[in-house]
């Protein structure tokens, strides 16, 4: 059975790119570009990873991650959340709310396969 | 208000600078006579006069106002306050005021330049730190870079792709490698100091007189007026710091004097004459051809650009010309003809310079050294080189060799430059 992920990504390119690979390596991706309907998604469709974008416009992905830690439904979900460098404050912050890993932008292809698989258990 | 000893403390300055009290009344737009009451404290000096006198002498108008008394001694008690380590007479404090106060202005001065250093230095830390533009550049860069390296990727890596999606992503990569273009042209251009945020960090006193000039459109054509010239100073009166009012008003000096030796008409008329040529209008002027380059670099509308540097090769004028960035830190590229004029003084260079970058701008560049002996034979000569920059229209058929210059080697993308100094922070290119 495919991995279900759920990416939130607002740049369109980085966005198609990462469904692009994950589909090739089996995985059922749903892409969102604001994290507004975030929480509901992940309520209704249970993904087995969310991929999170930090920087994102309105809700941030911080703020998303904190949400996701504070439901017992979702406290232990896989949270791979995407940086730039420069970002380290909100690294940290978002290393004390619980996130799972950090993969910093510009990431290789194969590190992000190889985070997917590692995180989904594949 | 003006206390009995503000007429001292002129009469202190004025003598200090070796003005005379004629000079000094002129320029103030006072009589001789009324100074020289003042000066012995039998009128009361204050409002614009004071301000002007202030001016004049170099100092703020309110350490004339409040003499000798209360202000200065309360600020050589605040600089004592502020060394904790030091234990100061402070119950003499007045008696050393009263008897040293040329000592004690030395103190004040040194605590407010270690204030404004201390505050320039927090500035630019917080700067670094928080600026939000710098920030948003970056952001914009690396997120074209993520994109543009994984869809080069899955299109270098992935054998079987169907058309649709091929066509797809090599749409986005063009996409993002314009986008990536223009993120970094941002982000050099604000590095750079060409960003209209930069007055927010003002921090030198000549980018302060620059800011100044920028805001007026680069023009000074007041000047050739007496009131116009008040109204100039009066502007200059208003900069932050007195540093940079001292810049400016030494700026202003020279160009009254130059406008008044070679007034705009007569410009106009030479320029017709003799091509734009500032060498064969200086000869007709009878003027130096720095003085042609900086009329005709500060006249309304004017399109040129100006570099201006010492033989140590740092700028003392920067007027920025679009497409051609001028270093706001370090210095510049070795190559510009500004500095081969530096070491032929008095021989005209010119050349087509080519600046690096996407938009490669056109310029026709003028440049001259030169000489001057502020001591005669027995001092140093002082070298000054200018270099007027003429924007060539894009696409000008150009029949000398064009030159390929920079800004400066750490934001140029030049490469296999023979002049390049240290690395680029931008990936070199060609």
């Amino acid at each position: 059975m495919s991995s279900q992920v759920l990416l939130i990504e607002d740049e369109p390119n980085i966005s198609e790119a990462i469904r692009f690979i994950l589909s090739r390596d089996g995985c059922d991706v749903t892409a969102l570009t604001d994290g507004s309907a975030a929480m509901d998604h992940v309520r209704a469709h249970r993904p087995d990873l969310v991929i999170l974008d930090l920087m994102l416009p309105g809700i941030s992905g911080l703020d998303i991650l904190v949400a996701l830690r504070a439901d017992p439904e979702t406290h232990n979900l896989p949270v791979l959340m995407l940086t730039a460098k420069g970002q380290g404050r909100d690294r940290e912050a978002a290393e004390r709310a619980g996130v799972s890993r950090f993969m910093t932008k510009p990431f290789s292809n194969d590190d992000m396969r190889a985070a997917v698989r590692a995180l989904t258990a594949r | 208000m003006p206390n009995a000893l503000t007429g001292t403390l002129i009469r202190e300055r004025r003598l200090a600078l070796g003005l005379k009290q004629s000079d000094v009344a002129q320029a103030a737009g006072l009589s001789a006579p009324y100074l020289n009451l003042i000066e012995h404290n039998r009128r009361k000096v204050g409002g614009v006069a004071l301000d002007r006198l202030a001016m004049v002498l170099g100092v703020a108008a309110e350490t004339l106002a409040e003499g000798a008394g209360g202000a200065l001694v309360e600020e050589v008690r605040a600089a004592a306050a502020a060394v904790a380590e030091a234990t100061p007479e402070l119950d003499r404090v007045e008696d050393f005021v009263g008897r040293f106060p040329g000592w004690a202005a030395v103190v004040v001065a040194q605590h407010r330049r270690s204030g404004q250093l201390e505050h320039a230095v927090a500035a630019l830390n917080d700067r670094i730190t928080h600026d939000p533009h710098l920030s948003a550049s970056l952001h914009e860069v690396l997120s074209s870079v993520s994109s543009v390296r994984s869809t080069a990727a899955i299109l270098a890596e992935t054998e079987e792709i169907a058309p649709e999606w091929r066509a797809r992503f090599l749409r986005n990569l063009h996409q993002d490698s314009e986008r990536l273009a223009a993120g970094a042209e941002s982000l050099v251009a604000y590095l750079d100091g060409s960003d209209a945020l930069r007055d927010q960090t003002v921090a030198a006193p000549q980018e302060e007189m620059e800011a100044w000039l920028a805001a007026r459109g680069w023009q000074v054509a007041e000047v050739e007026t007496p009131d116009g010239a008040t109204v100039l100073q009066e502007e200059v009166a208003q900069l932050a710091s007195a540093d940079a009012r001292a810049m400016a008003g030494a700026f202003l000096a020279r160009a009254q004097a130059e406008a008044a030796a070679l007034p705009q008409a007569r410009l106009a008329e030479l320029s017709q004459d003799w091509a734009q040529d500032p060498a064969l209008i200086a000869r007709a002027a009878g003027v130096s051809v720095l003085t042609v380059m900086r009329r005709m670099a500060l006249q309304p509308g004017s399109r040129a650009g100006l570099v201006v540097c010492d033989a140590s090769g740092t700028m003392l004028f920067r007027k920025p010309v679009e497409g051609f960035a001028l270093p706001r830190f370090g210095t510049a590229c070795p190559l510009w003809p500004l500095f081969a004029a530096l070491g032929r003084p008095m021989a005209a260079m010119e050349a087509v310079v080519e600046m690096a970058g996407r938009a490669a701008r056109r310029f026709r560049a003028l440049a001259i050294c030169e000489v001057h002996l502020p001591r005669g034979f027995s001092g140093p000569d002082l070298r000054e080189a200018g270099m007027l920059l003429l924007p060539l229209d894009p696409g000008a058929v150009v029949a000398a060799p064009v030159h390929r210059v920079g800004t400066s080697c750490r934001i140029c993308p030049r490469g296999g430059c023979p002049a390049r100094r240290e690395p680029s922070i931008l990936p070199e290119v060609g």
